[in-house]
């Protein structure tokens, strides 16, 4: 049966570049893509893009492709990604500028364009997810929109000829589907095929994720080589069944738990993860061993979509305040809650404008709560104070407030650290799919 | 015992909605994760983090659980003003839950090393 070699070089926008370039010299590929788009990344760039209608692209961009493209280009290994972010023709011409420099002749990128739907959105009645009200609701708050696409104008630009195929906002596992649409000649109403080539695409998005990054617990799940972590590589098979492997010698591993872990990872119901094209249904799922670092997986089911895509909205949503300081020895966590007091009794003294507020002891209640602590008192606690405010200015007052404890506070605090910044949110909402347009274009070196 | 004697856990975030699975180290323990770690002792042992509801989905081919918790992320990740705002560290506060004693287990951690000193689950 024919297979098709992809590999996933990125899990995030900033992921190490060195998997990536063994995986394009040694991992003997058919596709090389890299997922760099969180929800919040997009709106920072769009706000990148208003500064500077050449940027809007992701910061790594040139960083990567310079380390990936010739040997891909001299393996014919063709990569998907959705690095584009808010200005994928931007990010297009970046390459095709870069393959130039490096006597890529002939190199053909695609950018796929249409997901962003700021224009259509602004001022609609659409209700938002997870909370009340609707867009129109957000006003002038709004820096951003854009839906996510599918695999077809991936799969479409792969049938042009692109080399490169770079999109702005499309849904992660789409980046592999195209791919797998495109070679295996999947057509957009085939759900079964969509819904196993969905499982793939979900089980190497996150790059590391599926190859023992993310799941090291030393005695209960050790991991070797982590500073060599290997990315994974999907042996797809045109059943749409995938193994999932590594280059020979990197490091982590696949199992079946690592398998496991990024199957469930953020899916919510199992039964219905919804993407744009097609509702996965990963309930059938079977996962096994079938060598050291390879696990086969298939069982992934499909049925048709929602007719409605997901948009992520960005909104600005003011501005974070935040200072630390730690403390240590007997009577720590006395001093850390007499400092904690001592802040929150002097934000209010001098009017410091914060819509909330947050005072945690780093060491003891910071991420879950208080409550959870067992034992004895800890040796050292890190105070922090956070809080929400409109203006910059306001933000920065917070954090000195915690500064101030150096020469005002309780005796022995140290490390102070202070930070202030603009907060992008993110909310979603979802459109018809039918008002959206996907569109090509395709430069060539 | 706690949950993380027999199982393993990852956490993930969609908007204000935290996803976490709890998986078996050996898939026959998959009905004793099923009758101890319901989604309403979920919702307990979290209680104070999660502000909606907890949704259990089962994944018995798998040996695994996957728990969907609205309301579980500050408002959301990128507007909480918490230090792990992803909510990434639930899962290892979730595999602190205690596991009754007493009832056949299949696949216990840590187990004992391997001649190369690795445990492989």
């Amino acid at each position: 049966m024919r297979q098709v070699r992809i590999g996933a070089g990125a899990g995030y926008s900033g992921d190490r570049i060195e998997p990536a370039v063994e995986l394009a010299e040694i991992g003997d590929l058919d596709y090389l893509v890299f997922e760099c788009l969180a929800e919040r990344t997009i709106a920072l760039a769009q706000q990148a893009r208003l500064k500077d209608p050449k940027g809007g692209y992701d910061p790594l961009l040139e960083t990567r492709m310079r380390a990936v493209l010739p040997a891909c280009h001299a393996r014919r290994t063709r990569i998907v990604t959705n690095m584009g972010a808010a200005n994928p023709l931007a990010a297009a011409e970046k390459i095709r500028e870069i393959a130039r420099e490096l006597g890529l002749a002939g190199l053909k990128v695609a950018a796929v364009l249409g997901d962003d739907v700021f224009d259509l959105l602004r001022g609609s009645d659409l209700p938002l997810e997870e909370m009340e009200g609707t867009v129109a609701d957000l006003g002038n708050r709004i820096v951003s929109a854009n839906a996510y696409l599918g695999a077809g104008p991936i799969a479409e630009a792969l049938a042009a000829g692109a080399q490169v195929v770079v999109t702005g906002r499309a849904a992660d596992p789409a980046l592999f589907l195209g791919p797998l649409m495109h070679e295996f000649g999947w057509a957009l109403s085939d759900h079964e095929a969509l819904g196993r080539g969905t499982l793939v695409g979900h089980l190497l998005e996150c790059a590391g994720q599926v190859t023992g990054g993310y799941f090291a617990d030393p005695g209960f799940k050790d991991v070797p080589d982590l500073a060599r972590l290997g990315f994974p590589i999907g042996e797809v098979s045109e059943d749409g069944s995938v193994v999932v492997t590594k280059v020979e010698g990197s490091g982590g591993r696949v199992t079946p738990a690592t398998v496991k872990e990024q199957l469930l990872y953020e899916i919510l119901d199992p039964a219905r993860y919804l993407q744009p094209d097609v509702v996965a249904d990963f309930t059938a799922v079977e996962i096994r061993e079938t060598g050291p670092d390879r696990v086969k997986v298939g069982g992934g089911r499909g049925r048709p979509p929602t007719g409605k895509l997901k948009v992520s909205i960005g909104t600005i949503e003011g501005f974070i305040g935040e200072g630390q300081i730690s403390y240590a020895g007997p009577g720590a966590e006395a001093r850390g809650r007499l400092a904690l007091e001592i802040v929150r009794e002097r934000l209010a003294l001098t009017g410091v404008a914060a819509s909330e507020l947050r005072f945690d002891l780093i060491g003891l209640n910071a991420l879950h709560g208080a409550g959870r602590a067992q034992g004895s008192e800890p040796y050292e606690v890190r105070v922090r104070v956070a809080g929400r405010t409109d203006s910059l200015a306001e933000a920065i007052r917070i954090g000195n407030e915690v500064e101030t404890l150096y020469t005002n506070g309780p005796a022995g605090g140290g490390g102070v650290a202070k930070s202030a910044r603009e907060v992008l949110g993110i909310v979603s909402t979802l459109i018809p799919a039918e008002s959206v347009t996907p569109s090509l274009y395709i430069l060539e070196a | 015992m706690k949950l993380r004697a027999i199982a393993h856990s990852r956490t993930g975030d969609k908007g204000n909605t935290s996803n976490i699975s709890v998986i078996a180290y050996d898939e026959r323990d998959f009905a004793l994760l099923a009758r101890h770690v319901t989604a309403e002792r979920v919702a307990a042992h979290l209680a104070g983090i999660v502000r909606g509801g907890v949704t259990r989905y089962e994944l018995p081919r798998i040996g695994a659980l996957n728990f969907v918790l609205r309301g579980a992320l500050g408002g959301g990740v990128t507007r909480s003003l918490a230090l792990d705002p992803h909510g990434k560290s639930l899962s290892s506060a979730l595999l602190d839950l205690d596991i009754p004693d007493g009832e056949p287990v299949f696949g216990r951690w840590p187990a004992e090393p391997e001649a190369d000193g690795r445990r492989t689950p």
